[in-house]
């Protein structure tokens, strides 16, 4: 027991340039705008705070079992991974660089809270060149694979880059949502949403829901060696679908049935019954592998 | 933020990977950059630190590693978000030994 814990190394723990390591083929990584070549943020000198030489993301390319990919890795150590006009600005670059070169895929390791507030505008701005960059990337044929893993998880702007991904592979330890759950109580009330109940924010955020509604396409253990297995076993499988308006109103439908079914639950203790789900409570318990086989016994 | 640099007399260090990086500008640590310089018996070390008013406590802790470590020939840069004097000198081992190429 104690061999496989030694075994293991913790996504959630590690920094960017960690996830980096454990995820691609050892000595493949060449960063673009190393710390070294990057500019620390204008915004935040202005207030007066010290930025990082790279602005909290990490971005270049490297190799995944053998196959070229273009990587962009968020660093939610720093302002919690919120995003800047020089860190969206680098994360843009990738994209459309990937847009032209057509890499295997673009591995977006998403670790934010959104926005970098500091930034206001800026920040704003540089949230929606992503969005864009995102689907203009995909829409040249390359995949997206979003990874969330970090202790920022993925929130405000970037849960709606999440989403807009080819796919997302999420562990246990993750997060995504819109409106982060700090802010919810602040706007609505702790009757509203406690966002210090934590095992409430995993069941409404978590990755364990997430895959269970079927809005992350993978949940992956805490480590580095499994979203790498899972990255590759994903990207093996998938083709990047052309962008097609009947896809979207297919989606656009099932959203709006979901909304339906589930507006009025309070907890994913709720939503998990309504999926069929016989031992709901039993759910923050299991193991990946026991919750990946509920998952494929339910009915669809 | 506050702005300090120092100059600092050290031994030659011979260089493996530059430029070395470590550490997070997160709550209670900070990041270390380190590149070669033109003076191979100097280190030179530019901070930039969100907690004012400890300039001779830098002094000391910097001087003391300068001192007990070969890191001549060195451009140091750090961004700091309020680092502990025992955090900021395990950071500068490592980052030394990692511009060492013995991280």
């Amino acid at each position: 027991m104690k061999s496989l814990i030694a075994a293991r190394h913790s996504w959630f723990e590690a920094t960017a340039r960690a996830r980096l390591g454990g995820l691609l083929d050892a000595g493949s990584r060449h960063e673009i705008m190393p710390p070294t070549e990057s500019e620390a943020s204008p915004h935040l000198a202005v207030l007066d705070i010290p930025g990082a030489f790279d602005d909290g993301v990490v971005v270049g390319s490297g190799k995944l079992a053998g196959q070229p990919v273009l990587f962009a890795a968020q660093e939610g150590q720093f302002m919690g991974g919120a995003v800047g006009e020089i860190h969206g600005a680098k994360i843009v670059g990738l994209l459309r660089r990937a847009a032209r070169e057509k890499p295997a895929a673009v591995l977006f390791f998403i670790d934010s809270g959104g926005v970098r507030l500091h930034e206001a505008n800026a920040g704003l701005i540089a949230i929606s060149e992503i969005m864009r960059a995102v689907l203009a990337t995909r829409a040249a044929g390359v995949p997206v694979l979003a990874l969330v893993g970090g202790s920022c998880g993925a929130f405000g702007g970037m849960g709606i880059v999440a989403k807009l991904c080819s796919a997302i592979l999420i562990s246990e330890e993750g997060r995504l949502a819109l409106s982060g759950p700090e802010v919810i109580e602040t706007v609505a009330g702790v009757e509203e949403f406690d966002s210090k109940d934590r095992s409430l924010v995993w069941r409404v955020t978590g990755g364990k829901h997430r895959y269970l509604m079927g809005d992350c396409a993978g949940l992956v253990e805490d480590d580095l060696a499994a979203f790498r297995q899972g990255a590759i076993d994903f990207l093996a499988k998938w083709q990047e679908p052309a962008p097609s308006v009947s896809n979207l109103r297919a989606t656009q439908k099932a959203l709006e049935s979901r909304l339906a079914t589930f507006s009025t639950y309070r907890d994913g203790l709720q939503v998990w019954a309504s999926l069929g789900i016989a031992q709901p409570d039993a759910v923050p318990l299991l193991d990946r592998d026991s919750l990946v086989a509920l998952k494929e016994g339910l009915p669809t | 933020m506050e702005k300090l640099d120092f100059s600092f007399d050290s031994a030659p260090v011979s260089r493996s990977t530059d430029p070395a990086l470590c550490g997070v500008v997160g709550s209670g640590n900070l990041e270390i950059l380190v590149q070669s310089g033109v003076k191979p018996g100097t280190c030179e070390i530019c901070i930039k630190t969100a907690a004012r008013g400890f300039g001779d406590t830098w002094r000391a802790v910097i001087g003391s590693f300068a001192a007990s470590h070969a890191a001549g020939g060195t451009v140091i840069a750090i961004n700091d978000m309020g680092a502990t004097p025992a955090v900021v000198s395990l950071r500068l081992a490592q980052a030394l030994a990692e511009y060492q190429g013995g991280a």
